[in-house]
């Protein structure tokens, strides 16, 4: 009987019956009515040693075509940025690993004070005043966006950008009914939104919501689309990529209430869409609206700084069915390496990705030497017409080992020939060499 | 007296010009962002060169406590023995280098790994399918319950059914998500035997109920001993239950949710099936569910094809829509299913030496410590301070707060509302009887010291980086960043 992962003999569960005063295991369960019990073993596939689990995992693993596998310019909200070995070994720390969420904050200054360094990190990168301890994902925190502006000016209506990524506003648009929202899209004009038409749909809203770069690469006039959106009296929420922001100005310095996003880039692997994290950050008088744990500072009794939940009342655990949101279990160990990361990149380290990012568009754009599906300016990812299917295009230039992008047409019905192709600073000149080649065969 | 040093905040040893990355050079044509979207001053990032990145992570992972520490009997939170191989298993490049985007024939075998995983859980549940996208336990339960809105919206009865129901002693987080999905909260009382009050429930589901909340066995470590009659009164009703399942580690492979009636489970992998809490997340929380509610699950599906293949199906017009980004936190999944694999049909192995351990401890505490609900436990229970309160002055956080003198995290406390001074216990399966010893040998000592030395209890914990922190001034100073320009302290 047992595992590996079972500590007691069968001397010890003697004792233990014994202490407890039952005969047999079978006695405790007496509670539970009999028609209940499972009279049988579960049907699951037989236990398995350590052995044979690795050997069964890895050969499920190596079906997979991972990114060292073929040449990846696959990026549409999830990007393959370098992950350093040292977030690895930070966040394999099993007292960071194996802890729970900090509510004994005596035997948990390290997460809590790590909390409060990443709550000043993200500060830093959005040109906010407060930031929440994380959330899910990119796409969540637009939601918990929502439900703060919903109650901050009590109106019904979010307005969100065409541009904004899709799966982003597939989460919006599933949590509205339940928050009582009604969502509006804003249609783009030649890749981004105009900030005419973003004023009109901010009439009334909640929230107006814009991502910065968009979901084509583009970059938006980001700064009067804040403009248009706290004009109507709606609050400017911007979903921005973290690694932009040491070129792109921060949503806090144009005007933006809120600044959410998807944290991944910094330092999570791509590991099929997860376990990452999301970002929120506002502006301090909305701190009290603010789903999910905060971290702040104060000292023990002896004077010491010391870091502890704080603002616990708009929770869960206390203000019950009147919290701000359900959130517990967030993302901590994720965020954890993204404060890593963010630290190893420092200041100098950000801008220079940046320039290396936007320098890789501009040779990707001479590479390609194809037609731009939009002339806005770019960031990291690039938007090109193929003159054919794009999906067809990127099974045919699989077999060349290369996997040129992502086909926006799955999103947008008309742009079945455009595709996005994704760079970032493991992809070399060389390696858009590479594309260019592959796609010139592919094309011609 | 502890002899910590404090641990400077990234900050303050960050100095200008330095750094700990290096990035490729490459020669690329030059690039000019527009001036009016351009930033204009750079974000203050630390600077650190990588030796002192690392030393600075190493004192905080020092400052911090975690399952292997120590033991961890954090009541609802499942605090087991996180698998090291699973962690091995999830860092396979062909896992963790896996794009989300990639076509479905080039990564079958990660929806090979997830379908899998949702056979399980199906099986574990007793519900016939299941969706892994919800990102934890809260999420589950919110997915859970726009699953039940949309049901009676296809039937027309979402204006007529506004109400769930949730017990007195649930978690913080079912009220809370009932608000969230638009329903009205309807409360239930516990009786004396800590079992739903089955008077009160006849009393309140009626034609405007859509469903009931419950754990099972319920934050008091209880099995609901009506949950047959509860379950009929409800479907007769016309309405659904839901199963929290953060407290299916006493169950599992012993008595199914489905068998019980509910048709709605949703999971805690970061709880029942070892996955790593990370210091709070990342979690998992997939939801399973009767087939009469399956065309409402959130898309994308992850199905097999009649070729034996996986594919993503998305053509769900009823679906809910998506929850979360891609299909959920999938690093979780390969840990989840890895660990799975390990006690395969034996999976009740589990928890029944988390039940012998809960009672064992129960057994041997319950002289010392008051217990309200005096029967069999499941893999948790509740004790109470009050009599410690009344007697001597020393409160549940103060028992807890001693317990960390002793090497030993703190069960929750002040929770479930219903039990005054509450301390809420859970060892898991994964402990030593020499552990359970140990612990039992520091609370029965506690109790000792309130009578006879009970400063030492009001100023514990004694050894740690802190001492208690004031929580108050926190509120009130409102610090919840680095504010830049303080100068850094005196090292040492």
């Amino acid at each position: 009987m047992g595992t590996g992962y079972l500590a007691l003999t069968d001397a010890d569960r003697e004792a233990m019956l014994r202490a407890i005063g039952v005969s047999s295991l079978e006695e405790l369960f007496a509670d539970i009515p009999e028609q209940l019990r499972l009279e049988r073993e579960l049907a699951l596939a037989p236990a398995a040693s350590e052995v044979e689990i690795e050997r069964e995992l890895t050969a499920l693993a190596e079906r997979n075509v991972h990114v060292g596998r073929e040449l990846s310019f696959l990026g549409a909200g999830v990007y393959d940025h370098y992950v350093p070995a040292i977030v690895e070994a930070v966040i394999s720390r099993p007292e960071f690993l194996t802890a729970y969420t900090p509510y004994q904050p005596e035997l948990s200054q390290g997460v809590l004070q790590a909390i409060f360094e990443y709550q000043t990190v993200i500060c830093e990168l959005t040109g906010m005043e407060v930031a929440n301890a994380s959330g899910y994902d990119g796409a969540t925190v637009a939601a918990d966006a929502c439900f703060m502006a919903a109650h901050a000016t009590g109106r019904g209506k979010i307005a969100i950008a065409e541009t904004v990524n899709p799966q982003v506003r597939q989460v919006v648009k599933t949590y509205a009914p339940g928050f009582g929202l009604e969502v509006v899209e804003v249609p783009h004009s030649g890749g981004v939104i105009d900030p005419a038409a973003f004023l009109a749909a901010s009439q009334g809203a909640a929230a107006a919501i814009f991502q910065q770069p968009n979901f084509f690469g583009c970059l938006e006039q980001a700064p009067d689309l804040a403009r248009a959106a706290t004009g109507a009296g709606a609050l400017a929420v911007a979903h921005v990529d973290p690694l932009s922001l040491g070129v792109l100005e921060a949503p806090g310095n144009y005007g933006c209430q809120i600044a959410i996003g998807e944290g991944q880039a910094a330092g999570n692997r791509l590991s099929f869409g997860g376990p990452h994290f999301g970002f929120l950050a506002a502006k301090k008088d909305l701190i009290r609206r603010m789903p999910g744990r905060i971290v702040g500072e104060t000292t023990d009794r002896r004077g010491r700084r010391g870091f502890v939940l704080t603002f616990q009342t708009r929770e869960q655990h206390i203000r019950r069915e009147k919290a701000t949101s359900n959130i517990t279990t967030n993302q901590s160990l994720c965020a954890l390496a993204g404060l890593v990361y963010l630290s190893w990149l420092g200041s100098n380290g950000l801008c220079k990705l940046g320039e290396t990012c936007t320098g890789l568009v501009e040779l990707l754009k001479k590479e390609l030497d194809l037609p731009l599906a939009f002339a806005a300016p770019s960031f990291k990812e690039l938007a090109v017409h193929l003159g054919r299917s794009a999906e067809e295009v990127v099974r045919e230039a699989k077999k060349k080992g290369v996997n040129p992008g992502y086909p926006l047409g799955r999103d947008y019905p008309g742009m079945e020939d455009v595709l996005l192709v994704a760079v970032t600073e493991k992809r070399s000149p060389a390696d858009i060499e590479r594309l260019a080649e592959v796609l010139g065969e592919v094309l011609a | 007296m502890s002899d910590w040093r404090e641990e400077p905040l990234i900050f303050e040893r960050s100095r200008p010009g330095r750094c700990a990355c290096s990035l490729p050079h490459y020669e690329l044509p030059k690039a000019t962002v527009p001036t009016d979207l351009a930033r204009a001053e750079a974000p203050r990032l630390p600077e650190l060169a990588e030796p002192d990145l690392a030393r600075h992570f190493s004192a905080l992972a020092e400052r911090n406590f975690g399952v292997d520490s120590g033991f961890y009997p954090l009541g609802s939170c499942t605090m087991k023995y996180n698998p090291r191989l699973n962690e091995r298993l999830a860092a396979l490049p062909g896992f963790a280098d896996l794009h989300p985007h990639q076509l479905p024939e080039d990564a079958q075998g990660a929806l090979e790994l997830c379908f899998l995983l949702q056979e399980a859980l199906a099986e574990i549940s007793g519900l016939d399918t299941v969706s892994l996208q919800p990102a934890a336990g809260s999420q589950g339960e919110l997915t859970g319950l726009m699953l039940v809105r949309a049901y009676f919206q296809d039937r027309g009865e979402l204006e007529q059914r506004r109400k769930v129901v949730v017990p007195d002693t649930a978690h913080g987080t079912n009220p809370a998500s009932v608000t969230m999905s638009g329903f009205e909260l309807q409360p239930v009382k516990t009786d004396a035997r800590g079992n739903l009050d089955l008077e009160d429930l006849r009393r309140v589901v009626g034609p405007d109920t859509a469903a009931l909340m419950l754990t099972n066995p319920s934050t008091l470590g209880l099995f609901e001993e009506g949950i047959v009659e509860v379950a009929r009164l409800f479907h007769e009703a016309g309405a659904l239950l839901y199963y929290d399942g953060a407290n299916l580690n006493a169950v599992c492979g012993i008595s199914r949710p489905g068998d019980m009636g509910f048709d709605v489970v949703h999971f805690n992998l970061h709880k029942t099936f070892s996955t790593p809490h990370g210091g709070g997340g990342p979690g998992a929380g997939p939801v399973a569910v009767r087939r009469a509610l399956e065309p409402f699950l959130p898309v994308p599906r992850i199905v097999r094809g009649k070729d034996g293949g996986f594919a993503l199906d998305c053509d769900w017009p009823k679906s809910i829509g998506r929850v979360r980004g891609f299909f959920g936190p999938f690093g979780v999944f390969v840990k989840a299913y890895a660990f799975i694999r390990v006690y395969g049909p034996a999976l009740r192995e589990m928890s029944e030496a988390a039940v012998l351990n809960a009672n064992y401890l129960l057994a041997r505490l319950k002289d010392v410590y008051e217990l309200r609900y005096d029967r069999l436990c499941k893999h948790e229970f509740v004790l109470s301070a009050a009599q410690l309160k009344r007697e001597h002055g020393i409160s549940a956080l103060d028992v807890a707060k001693r317990l960390m003198d002793y090497g030993i995290h703190p069960p929750t406390i002040y929770f479930p509302l219903v039990v005054p001074e509450a301390l809420m216990i859970e060892p898991t399966e994964t402990e030593s009887l020499e552990t359970l010893d140990s612990f039992i040998d520091a609370m029965r000592q506690i109790a000792t010291e309130a009578a006879e030395s009970p400063e030492l209890l009001h100023e514990a914990p004694h050894d740690r980086p802190v001492e208690r922190l004031d929580e108050a001034a926190a509120v009130k100073r409102a610090i919840v960043r680095y504010e830049f320009g303080e100068s850094a302290p005196e090292p040492g």
